[in-house]
């Protein structure tokens, strides 16, 4: 009798499991990368809360995406590359995309999700030669790439300098791994365009104790600096700055060394601080209350909403507002809700967010227009400076989005995606 | 002079100030291990803890509010605006000694007579459970840590400098945080207070005859647990001491307990068990990262040396005084 009654029981909870799983298959899987916990976590959290906050607002304001919702299992990385790699492993079934949020992690990935025929989005990071669709057809690194990051902070300084820095010396201050490294080949190009000299500076992870570095510079004096940094980084670079009394104004960061975070340790020394940016700071966007009304004021914001309005959190909104995008305009194309991995991947390849769309979604003037496309992978490759007023404790754009210089960026990308695909023989693609 | 001679000079003082940051954390590692035998690979998590715990303090952040908020649906951040930074400070050494009861109470109580190498697990342990706690209590945002120690190059050392060089050279003065000025200042305060407490002090002769012979110790009468939350009180002080410091300089995030990392050279240098190896550990190390990655640094390709040349000066010091420069030295007899 008892056997009998474990077997039925069985039964019922297989079917039930089954169900379930089916359930989840039509929903859309959005596995996250996060990192909530170690060195890296006051800029991981912001980040994913962005994510997080988004999905949910989807979920309530619209149901899901042409009524799929949205799953958004989180898988800790601690931003340790061999971390993300197990977890792509563990959630790549059934998933349409991955953030892998650093980009020694996307390196890593680009092979493994191309053979597995899983998206890879890097949003203005990762590998930057993947912004060449006709190589990398399953990764994305729109809307600009670190390249285009390189050449439009040298632009800034050009306009700065009435258009000529011959001469002049310019100091990269970078952590030492595969993304603080990733500007240095266009930088040492347009070195030899301008005439500058370029300074190389690494510093090693985390980057809490970086006097030597400042030391050199305070010797070296350099004209400009420019900062590929990340997490504490940042901080510690931004104060020692201050500490030797470099003009804060001729100090650029990429975007990922812009965020409150990186300022505020220094106060008032960090007045003056600029760092490109893809999209603007603050809450005054239709996204932002309609999260409110939807998420916040119904208690469901990821972590207690502090973030809220911050750079990290609103990078965060638009990365997930890009992968949303791209399953709908996915679904649009093969004309069904339930999506498939490679379905998704066409999707994202057919990207318009005009500055119409942009609107719609509830994202005006927030960040420039962009379009992705089977050879452009990489979106328009614009960014803005910002720079931080101390004494609002608040970001400032002061420039308008502006291009980099697609002669060198375009050819540097030519080189390095052709000599990819030649290692791992793949045949060129868009006709 | 010439400017090359000056700014030599300011990369060796340089070299010493830091010396004397990493100096900071590695005395809290001495102190345990001389007292106890336990190599505590927390003390950088203890630094950490320390300086989120002040700052938690002086901006009257809830402790657990995620988790309270979480569970219980409520909203409280902050239960008041500020607190004096004498009071948040005195109040974070009270947690701090309360710490070192608790861990006596659920660790080390549990682990007398066991093996050093399983004493070393559970203080690994031991980091990583402070470290979530740590997270749970106070939350992983970076936080601007102020306890009125200036910081910034100081103009006066420049001025006095400036004149130094030859005439018609380009030299503006010589470079040093006034933070290190403080943290040498505060590090020699320590280590003297520490000498005369250890010296002149009923309990500090109990707790370096604990640290000479546990046995011997214990047959006079001397409580062994109380000598060992002492300690561990004494040291997460220290830990405190170093969080500020190190806190002031970058924010308190949770990367400041890899500056555990850091005093790893400083002990294979200066020996696990004498307080003035730690600070000249410390001098030693700082001096040495600094002079290479500066004039060394140059030549290799990847460069960033700062981080891992500690680590060969205490590979090569290994090979000729593995006890360390003033550690005991190891005898065994057969």
């Amino acid at each position: 009798m008892r056997i009998k009654q474990l077997l039925i029981g069985m039964t019922a909870s297989v079917i039930a499991v089954s169900g379930y799983v089916e359930m989840a298959i039509a929903d859309l899987k959005f596995p996250m990368l996060v990192y909530r916990t170690g060195a890296y976590a006051p800029n991981g959290i912001p980040n994913a809360d962005g994510f997080v906050d988004y999905y949910k607002m989807i979920n309530a304001r619209d149901g899901g995406i042409g009524g799929e919702k949205i799953l958004h299992p989180e898988c800790e990385t601690g931003y340790k590359t061999q971390v993300g790699v197990e977890c792509y492993e563990k959630n790549k079934k059934d998933a349409m995309v991955f953030q892998p949020m650093s980009t020694g992690i996307t390196y890593q990935l680009i092979p493994k999700a191309t053979a597995d025929g899983v998206t890879v989005y890097s949003t203005g990071y990762g590998r930057t030669s993947a912004a060449n669709g006709k190589v990398f057809k399953w990764v994305f690194n729109a809307p600009v790439t670190y390249w285009d990051g390189a050449s439009i902070a040298v632009r800034h300084i050009l306009k700065n300098n009435f258009g000529n820095i011959k001469g002049k010396k310019i100091a990269l201050v970078y952590h030492n791994s595969a993304y603080g490294k990733e500007p240095i080949r266009t930088l040492q190009t347009l070195s030899k365009k301008h005439g500058f000299k370029l300074m190389l500076l690494p510093v090693d992870h985390p980057g809490q104790e970086q006097k030597a570095t400042w030391l050199k510079i305070r010797k070296a004096r350099p004209d400009n600096v420019l900062m590929w940094g990340w997490g504490v980084m940042n901080q510690v670079a931004i104060k020692s700055a201050a500490s030797i009394k470099f003009p804060m104004d001729k100090f650029i960061g990429i975007w990922w060394s812009g965020s409150e975070n990186d300022v505020l340790p220094a106060g008032q020394g960090a007045h003056g601080y600029k760092s490109l940016t893809f999209n603007a700071p603050g809450t005054n966007y239709q996204v932002h209350a309609d999260i409110k009304k939807f998420v916040h004021d119904k208690g469901e914001a990821s972590g207690d909403g502090s973030h809220f309005g911050t750079v990290l959190y609103n990078r965060g909104l638009f990365q997930a507002m890009v992968q949303v995008e791209a399953a709908t305009v996915a679904q649009k194309i093969h004309g069904t809700s339930k999506i498939t991995s490679a379905m998704y991947r066409d999707g994202f390849e057919n990207i318009n967010l005009s500055a119409k769309r942009l609107e719609e979604l509830g994202f005006k003037d927030f960040a420039p227009p962009f379009k992705i496309t089977c050879e452009n992978h990489g979106g328009s490759g614009l960014a803005a400076v910002q720079q931080w007023d101390a004494k609002t404790k608040k970001w400032n754009m002061i420039t308008e989005y502006m291009y980099g210089d697609s002669d060198v960026v375009q050819k540097l990308i030519a080189e390095d995606s052709s000599k990819y695909a030649a290692e791992q023989k793949i045949a060129e693609r868009c006709g | 002079m010439s400017v090359e001679l000056l700014n030599f000079i300011e990369t060796v003082l340089n070299g010493l100030m830091s010396g004397v940051m990493y100096s900071l954390v590695a005395l809290g590692f001495v102190l345990i291990f001389k007292a106890s035998g336990v190599f505590n690979f927390a003390q950088g998590v203890f630094a950490l803890f320390a300086a989120l715990t002040l700052v938690g303090y002086q901006t009257g952040q809830v402790p657990f509010a995620h988790l309270i908020n979480e569970l219980f649906g409520t909203n409280y951040h902050n239960w008041y605006a500020s607190m004096p930074n004498f009071l948040a400070i005195l109040l974070t050494m009270v947690t701090m000694i309360a710490l070192a009861w608790i861990i006596e109470r659920l660790v080390l109580k549990h682990l007398v007579n066991q093996d050093p190498i399983i004493l070393f697990m559970a203080t690994i342990g031991l980091a990583f459970a402070l470290e979530g706690v740590g997270d749970l209590m106070w939350g992983s945002d970076v936080k601007v840590l102020d306890v009125g120690i200036p910081s910034g190059g100081s103009i006066w050392l420049e001025e006095a400098t400036i004149g130094l060089a030859a005439e018609g050279s380009d030299y503006y003065g010589m470079y040093v945080d006034v933070l290190n000025i403080w943290a040498t200042v505060i590090a020699v305060i320590l280590v003297v207070s520490l000498a005369l407490f250890s010296q002149y002090t009923k309990t500090g002769r109990a707790l370096r005859a604990v640290a000479d012979d546990h046995q011997a110790a214990l047959s006079v009468g001397i409580s062994l647990r109380s000598i060992w939350i002492l300690v561990w009180a004494i040291s997460g002080f220290i830990a405190m001491v170093a969080g500020i410091m190190w806190g002031t300089e970058s924010g308190v995030q949770f990367s400041l307990s890899l500056i555990a990392l850091k005093a790893l050279p400083v002990l294979i240098l200066g020996g696990f068990t004498s307080i003035p190896g730690a600070i000249i550990g410390g001098l030693l190390i700082g001096v040495g990262e600094k002079l290479a990655e500066i004039y060394i640094g140059g030549y290799f390709e990847t460069g960033a040396l700062e981080n891992w040349f500690a680590y060969v000066m205490a590979l090569v010091f290994l090979l000729f005084r593995p006890q360390g420069l003033f550690g005991d030295k190891i005898i065994e007899r057969v």
